[in-house]
């Protein structure tokens, strides 16, 4: 084994350990140097193996037995493919540029150590989950990035919204991973081990196994697996239904969002679904429900992205409906295009985040793209790679986003799955939308005439807002609080024109400008139709639907040309164009729109009303459940019937025989001739 | 009139027996006085030794007549005994009529 396998994780973790029990003894500058070099050696070891993998060195071992039980071994261990260092890759270098951003970003918070400390144990954990080489280890991470997720969105513990983001992504992703740990045992009880290599060795013989679901109801097994793992997919890659966290963990502090919740955590459930190709692809019922679950999210998450007026819940949205495409093309067993969307969306989207975080400093922790407006003179920066960002997200050519997602949806058109109509109508559409609302975004910050108040925010920062953070006196801060933003930072200069972020926010826009423009032309060819993957993913003949791309493919330039000339371009460019005439041309035409659609905006605006629904059923519901478990279940049966009712039982019974006891003498003597009586009588008669 | 010949061993135990009778109508009836319950029970036992002695008699075994020294004797200890209990009772109760004496109700 290469030792360099060890180094990957291990440097991150030892960092975050070091800097997360001394980290105020260390000093801010020390610590977060440390963090970023254990996450620098983890990108260099990482750039290291890959072109180790490259010339065909794969790994698959364990590296330690954690337990024996029986037959069962369970263990850390390590596979090594082109699947595996592609990911790895992209953790380390996409988690390298938010730790530098992050001093920027964080530079007067008092939880400054606490923070890297974070992030370090995330990318150590994010490690772990795509170097596995068995299901235990891979739930694991699974869990550990969760949790990691968890302690980021409430990173800022003293405000309620943020305790509330951060319990119920807690308690969403419980759902998800519900269903994860019944896929997992299901593995277990059929397959007898957790390890990959043989799970996927036997996966086709088991092909046929019915699964017995008790009432005489059966289900291929396979399916059984794959929709319970996908579940547990759903919750930690925000798919419809269980996507409601993710717009909330905006909570969280920008630097997160950007790689927790946009390049990826969330990305840990497209992962795993690539990485069981063998046994998707043994379940047709599966992949169908793949694509429809990912096409729902794709297109209707993106309509919540175009009503948004905080700039980071617009890239919220937009994260899960790009998220969605990646499952559509999970679904249409267009793996490797769904891991190609994987790499390229991390980069843009960590830079579309981490750039909304750099126009939060500027405007002082102000996040309504309402109050924002013509910053392209004050930070062009900061502009310059937000419009990159946003081509790449849009799909324009020749940025990255365009050859991925063009790839999704080339695979959904020649997919015969179940669900690929529909699939393919819901992609189409989400182009447009896409453009729509992420040059909305970038119109309505940077563009057009300024919104805000140049001359300072103490003014009207004075709204009676009594919930605000208690021990925050700052008029900028309680501003930033009542507003649901960031209460930190940039007490020292508020009120003056927005400027330019310092360069260690800037150095990793520009370093993730760079792949966000190149990603895509560049490794398109090698990644989807060369034979880069190798035995990492499997696709079934039936599926083959990158095959059939492949015999289309002549070159990148024929390729964009291809683009040009096809219906997805021309949405992203009628996106732009509509996007440019509502909010730049004619910006009364949004308000109109707005009046004249009524039910369905206030549907969009509620987000189709899937959060209150929860909360009523679910939230509420249990809450009438532990209430009726309360009075009916232990008020009246425990403590009414067992308990007192043995006590009122035992005093009834009571009541009635005290009435034999009159306290006469002469009535105890008369029974006890009585008895004597019966007695003998009974003697007699006996005999 | 056969049963006013020579006394037999069945006269005196239907005497016996009439003697018993009475003393348990004697503690059943009486509401009043407690003293009476005592007399019925010293009645009693006096039934009891007259069966004694009866039996004695006509079986010729003296055993049954040292028996009712001996019942005597105790009948004696025990009225001193319940006597004793009576007067503590009128000490403390204020009566010693039957129907006052309930302490015992359930």
């Amino acid at each position: 084994m290469n030792p360099l396998y060890l180094v990957v994780p291990l440097a991150p973790l030892a960092a975050s350990v070091i800097v997360g029990l001394f980290g105020p003894r260390l000093g801010r500058t020390l610590s977060h140097t440390l963090c970023i070099l254990g996450v620098a050696v983890a990108l260099v070891a990482s750039i290291m193996i890959f072109r180790d993998v490259q010339a065909g060195h794969v790994f698959n071992g364990d590296v330690y037995t954690w337990m024996t039980s029986g037959t069962l071994k369970l263990a850390v261990g390590f596979l090594i493919d082109p699947l595996t260092v592609t990911m790895m890759i992209v953790v380390t270098f996409v988690s390298l540029m938010v730790h530098v951003y992050t001093i920027g970003y964080m530079a007067d918070d008092p939880g400054y150590t606490r923070f890297f400390s974070y992030i370090s144990l995330f990318t150590f954990s994010m490690l772990m989950l795509v170097m596995s080489n068995n299901f235990l280890q891979l739930f694991f991470g699974w869990e550990a990035v969760g949790l990691v997720s968890y302690l980021l969105i409430g990173f800022w513990y003293t405000r309620p919204t943020a305790i509330y983001a951060n319990l119920k992504a807690f308690l969403v992703n419980r759902v998800g991973d519900f269903g994860f740990v019944l896929g997992i045992g299901l593995v277990l009880a059929y397959f007898g081990t957790l390890h990959y290599a043989p799970v996927f060795a036997h996966a086709e013989s088991l092909k046929d196994t019915a699964l017995n679901l008790g009432g005489g109801h059966a289900a291929l097994l396979m399916s059984a697996i794959c929709i319970c793992l996908f579940i547990g997919a759903m919750g930690k890659s925000a798919q419809v239904p269980l996507h409601v966290w993710l717009p909330d963990s905006m909570e969280g502090p920008t630097p997160i969002s950007a790689l927790i919740h946009a390049a990826t955590m969330v990305t840990a459930g497209i992962f795993m679904v690539a990485r069981m190709s063998p046994l998707f692809e043994l379940s047709d019922a599966a992949l169908s429900f793949v694509t429809v679950i990912g096409a729902t999210t794709a297109l209707f998450m993106a309509f919540l992205g175009i009503v948004q007026n905080d700039i980071k819940r617009v890239v919220a949205y937009s994260t899960l409906s790009q998220l969605g495409y990646m499952t559509v093309a999970l679904g249409v067993s267009a793996y490797s295009a769904a891991i190609f969307h994987l790499m390229t969306h991390a980069f843009f989207k960590a830079l579309l985040f981490l750039g909304a975080g750099s126009v939060i400093i500027a405007m002082h922790h102000e996040q309504d793209l309402r109050k924002m407006g013509g910053l392209r003179k004050y930070m062009p920066i900061t502009y310059i790679t937000a419009v990159i960002g946003s081509l790449a997200l849009a799909g324009i050519p020749p940025f990255a986003g365009f050859f991925s997602k063009d790839a999704i949806i080339e695979a959904v058109s020649m997919s015969h799955i179940g669900g690929h109509g529909y699939a393919y109508f819901a992609v189409m559409c989400g182009v447009f939308v896409t453009a729509f609302y992420s040059f909305r975004m970038l119109f309505l910050a940077f563009h057009g005439t300024p919104r805000f108040d140049t001359a300072g925010h103490a003014d009207h920062a004075h709204d009676d807002h009594a919930h605000a953070a208690a021990d925050h006196s700052d008029p900028v801060t309680e501003l930033a609080t009542q507003a649901g933003t960031e209460p930190d930072a940039h007490d020292d200069h508020h009120g003056g024109p927005p400027h330019e972020s310092p360069w260690v926010v800037t150095v990793p826009l520009i370093l993730l400008a760079i792949p966000s423009i190149f990603t895509g032309w560049a490794y398109i060819e090698p990644m989807l139709f060369g034979n880069f993957f190798g035995n990492a993913i499997v696709v079934h003949e039936s599926h083959a639907v990158i095959g059939e791309m492949k015999e289309e493919w002549h070159g990148v330039v024929p390729f964009i040309v291809h683009g040009l000339a096809s219906v997805p371009f021309w949405l992203a460019i009628s996106g732009i164009v509509a996007a440019w005439y509502c909010y730049l041309v004619n910006p009364a035409l949004p308000a109109r729109i707005k009046a004249g659609a009524g039910k369905l905006y206030t549907l969009l605006d509620n987000a189709y009303y899937i959060d209150k629904l929860y909360v009523y059923l679910f939230a509420d519901g249990a809450r009438k459940l532990g209430r009726i478990a309360s009075t009916v279940g232990d008020r009246t049966i425990i403590d009414g019937i067992v308990v007192n009712g043995t006590a009122k039982v035992v005093g009834w019974a009571s009541q009635l025989l005290r009435h034999l006891q009159t306290g006469y003498v002469y009535h105890y003597a008369f029974t006890m001739i009585i008895g004597v009586f019966a007695l003998l009588t009974w003697w007699v008669v006996r005999f | 009139m056969a049963f006013l010949s020579a006394p037999t061993l069945a006269h005196y135990l239907v005497l016996g027996a009439i003697l018993f009778a009475i003393s348990v109508a004697g503690i059943f009836l009486n509401r009043k006085n407690v003293i009476m319950i005592l007399m019925a029970i010293e009645l009693m036992l006096l039934a009891v030794n007259l069966n004694f002695i009866a039996f004695a008699h006509y079986l010729g075994d003296m055993a049954g007549q040292v028996f009712v020294f001996f019942i005597l004797t105790v009948a004696a200890a025990e009225s001193a005994i319940g006597l004793a209990i009576l007067v503590l009772l009128f000490r403390n109760v204020g009566s010693i009529n039957v129907e006052d004496l309930d302490e015992l109700k359930g």
